[in-house]
């Protein structure tokens, strides 16, 4: 089967690629494109390792196709910070330590993101049921819920 | 050793929260994990592994599979060194099978090709003549005699005979002191109980990955992401016949490990098929493969007996642990024996643990190896003694509880004092005398941990600019590089930010045992302390040139070399900075070195406290709250120790609640993925309160 030609917008950049009609969008950031800061951790949409915005959607990468990708824009982990800024969420993280190994971090700023985006003032249990879909194994989440509720206090007052 | 600093009393950066030396690049997505690393002209690396959980290999026929297009190599047992033995052949025959698939996921063969595609078809085309032999994943059902028997040359090692017939029953150990006939015999209330748990998972959300990139003539590198590049290094080198000189391994960031990074599993199996086509090769790891084909937990039987007097005082316990360690020997049935009743002031007790092979993947460890199981059975047990003499069941615990001085119920003289400071501070917590709703309960339970030291060595290198590289050989699992850098910024007296810690590879620093048991922290804290101090005394005499001054004549303090001492002479204190900056002038470049093997960890006890509801027309357990408290020593970055004690907490509710391998009647595992094997997620849980 030949490859499939996909147009696409990746955090702000026009984009071409070719892949495999089978192909899921995680590969293809990270085997094609080089972005290797959406994480497989399953492949199966039960981590939330993979997430990604594609136009404006929080979704797992591992099930959508890299085909999919046509027309829309997505947005990555890689594309959150502005330059040498982090986004408030990726410094809130830093300052509680709500990272440790780090291999979840990238899904789980990208879907926190994609939650305070809609919800400013979110409550911890709406915060928790948000990113019921990250797993993370290091941390028991504590840190990552204060981290979110902190980073959505401190932007409310921005 | 770390007496100067600990009766300073004064700390400025040992127990601050810095910000991790790692953490913007794991935020923006930059920092590199296993998966995440490319080579030029690398292939992709596919594993095809066993539908049997036991069966002969009649044999194994690869030429269909060598002639898809793009397959650059296939690769069975046959690829590697027929000249390894003892643990490196177990460890040889668990990463690809020889004679016989020993489990479910069992690897038999593997391929490289120039895309997934190819390699997937390739898989598809190896054909495997098997005969299915019947198997056993049941610790009980596989220490029976007439149970399916996994290797004919297992005779069980611990008995004052060795057997000459061979069994499953890989070794037995004892541990204790006293009577326990006679300690029962004085007890007013004996309970006793049998207990069984799962199998469990580490559950690391970054499946086992690997770049291998073996050249014709020996020489190569693999990046893997390891608790134990070294180990990965020394182990590859074994089953592939390399030197190990020859083979540079670095470890990559890793996306958690929890004891089950410890092992080799696709590392043997990439340098395999990277040397066969002269290719770099990537192995990655799907969740299946890391639930069929890692290394989880024992799953466990253990029976627990305990006397006590009317008034809680323990006059005897025992306790029978059976661990199946999976397909191979080497489970860590010890480790349970010693700590089962590790927490206890007992004149009588009695601990016997035995290894048993099974039809499972062969166990890794996990978070404190075997502890958690015993922990379980015998906390259980002491609850339920405490109700049945109305008893409180921290009282019970205070009023037992091992003190400095006493005997351990595995051998050693208690040296340590912490069981009692963290049961007295869950009594004074609020969370013990918070009210309880209808349906609610509180448990609490205590935990015993050894702690390890081991071989560690570390590079201090001082930069002309006056900034410091920590040079280390222990992969980072829990934010150990922070830890290291404010140890050495502490010992250098200056600011943290001046200090960065690297992971070397292993050609760039000499050995480091595996990150696990808890002692990196302690191990390579003191590495860096004494390589911090070596700096310092090559610092003292350069400054000490510089003034025409003796170097006994010259002290280091806050980041400064000064003249020590009237007779010394009058000089301006002369910084790291300046010192450095003039190396070239005083002797060339300063480091400072130290290799060691420490010894003297200091134990860790733990007790737990939760709060839980129970639904009583579905039965679902929500935990409502929960507190940890923890003699950690001192806490470096409590932030991190916070941290590591949260998450295990959260890993026990895991194995408490939902979690646990799932073995069908075909001896295969029903789970191996997310959706069924269930850890807890944010929804699950409350905040997670510590007490350090």
């Amino acid at each position: 089967m030949s490859q499939v030609h996909v147009q696409t917008t990746i955090n702000g950049d026009n984009t071409e690629f070719l892949c495999e009609p089978d192909e899921p969008l995680l590969d293809v950031l990270r085997d094609r494109l080089g972005l290797t800061g959406a994480k497989e951790g399953c492949g199966t949409g039960d981590c939330g390792a993979c997430s990604v915005m594609v136009d404006g959607r929080l979704v797992c990468s591992c099930l959508v196709l890299g085909a999919e990708a046509d027309g829309r824009n997505i947005e990555t982990i890689e594309g959150m910070a502005e330059g040498e800024n982090l986004h408030p969420l990726q410094q809130k993280f830093l300052d509680h330590a709500a990272l440790q190994c780090g291999v979840c971090t990238p899904g789980f700023l990208v879907a926190a993101k994609a939650l305070l985006d809609q919800n400013p003032d979110p409550t911890e249990t709406e915060v928790r049921y948000w990113l019921a879909g990250n797993l993370c194994r290091c941390t028991g989440y504590d840190k990552i819920i204060r981290a979110v509720m902190d980073t959505a206090a401190e932007m409310r007052g921005a | 050793m770390l007496d100067k600093t600990a009766s300073n009393g004064e700390f400025n950066v040992v127990g601050s929260r810095p910000e991790r030396p790692d953490g913007v690049d794991k935020v923006t997505g930059r920092a590199r994990f296993g998966a995440d690393m490319v080579m030029p002209g690398m292939l992709v690396g596919k594993i095809l592994r066993s539908p049997h959980a036991h069966a002969k290999i009649k044999s194994i026929d690869t030429s269909a599979a060598e002639t898809v297009n793009g397959v650059k190599a296939v690769v069975t047992s046959a690829d590697f060194t027929a000249d390894v033995e003892g643990d490196d052949l177990d460890t040889m025959l668990n990463c690809m099978a020889r004679d016989k698939v020993l489990y479910d996921g069992h690897a038999v063969a593997a391929v490289a090709a120039t895309s997934a595609h190819a390699a997937k078809k390739a898989l598809k085309l190896i054909k495997v003549e098997y005969e299915v032999l019947p198997h056993v994943t049941d610790v009980e059902e596989a220490m029976k005699d007439d149970a399916p028997l996994l290797h004919d040359d297992i005779f069980t090692d611990g008995l004052e005979e060795t057997p000459t017939t061979p069994s499953n029953i890989a070794a037995r150990c004892q541990f204790g002191h006293g009577d326990v006939d006679a300690g029962f015999a004085e007890a007013d209330v004996v309970v006793e109980r049998k207990f069984r748990t799962e199998a469990t998972h580490q559950g690391y959300i970054e499946p086992h990955a690997c770049v291998a990139n073996l050249s014709p003539d020996g020489s190569g590198d693999l990046w893997c992401c390891t608790q134990g590049h070294y180990s990965v290094r020394n182990t590859c080198a074994a089953v592939l016949g390399l030197d190990i000189s020859r083979l540079r391994v670095t470890a990559s960031e890793i996306g958690g490990g929890f004891g089950g990074k410890t092992m080799v599993f696709i590392e043997p199996v990439a340098l395999a098929l990277s040397r066969k086509a002269s290719r770099p090769v990537k192995v990655v790891m799907t969740r299946d493969e890391v639930f069929r084909a890692s290394g989880p937990t024992s799953s466990t039987s253990i029976w627990v007996k305990i006397g006590v007097k009317n008034d809680g005082t323990m006059t005897a316990a025992e306790a029978l642990l059976k661990y199946q360690g999976g397909a191979f020997k080497g489970s860590w049935a010890s480790l349970g024996a010693m700590t089962a009743f590790a927490c206890y002031r007992l004149e009588n007790v009695k601990t016997v643990g035995y290894d048993v092979v099974v039809n499972r993947p062969r166990s890794a460890a996990y978070r404190a190896p075997s502890a958690p199981m015993a922990a379980f059975a015998v906390e259980s047990v002491v609850n339920e003694i405490a109700g049945k003499i109305g008893i409180d069941p921290l009282e019970l615990r205070l009023k037992n509880a091992a003190k400095e001085g006493d005997k351990s119920s595995y051998g050693p003289t208690h040296r340590n004092h912490g069981l009692m400071e963290t049961l007295e501070a869950a009594k004074a917590h609020p969370h013990y005398s918070a009210p309880l709703g209808p349906n609610q309960g509180r448990g609490i339970a205590c935990g015993f941990w050894f702690n390890f030291g081991g071989q560690t060595c570390t590079s201090i290198n001082i930069g002309v600019d006056g900034t410091v590289n920590l040079t280390l050989g222990t992969p980072d699992i829990g934010g150990s590089r922070a830890s290291m850098c404010m140890m050495a910024a502490e010992e250098l007296g200056i600011p943290y930010d001046q200090v960065r810690a690297v992971i070397t590879d292993t050609s760039s620093l000499g050995h480091n045992d595996t990150t696990d048991g808890s002692r990196v922290t302690f191990a390579a804290g003191l590495a860096t302390i004494q390589s911090a101090r070596d700096a310092i005394s090559k610092l003292c005499a350069r400054a000490a040139k510089m003034w025409e001054i003796p170097e006994e004549a010259v002290e280091w303090k806050d980041g400064h070399a000064r003249p020590a001492g009237p007779n010394a002479g009058e000089f301006p204190p002369m910084s790291l900075a300046e010192i450095a900056a003039a190396a070239e002038t005083t002797g060339g470049p300063i480091a400072g070195h130290n290799e060691i093997n420490a010894r003297g960890a200091g134990v860790s006890f733990a007790t737990h406290m939760v709060d839980t509801e129970i639904d009583p027309e579905t039965g679902r357990t929500t935990v409502l709250r929960y507190t940890v408290f923890q003699d950690a020593g001192k806490a470096v970055h409590p932030a991190y120790v916070e941290g590591q004690f949260q998450g295990g907490a959260v890993q026990g509710i895991g194995w408490a609640i939902n979690e646990e391998y799932i073995y069908g009647e075909d001896g295969r595992l029903q789970n191996p993925g997310f959706l069924d094997y269930r850890i807890p997620v944010a929804s699950d849980l409350p905040m997670i309160d510590t007490v350090i």
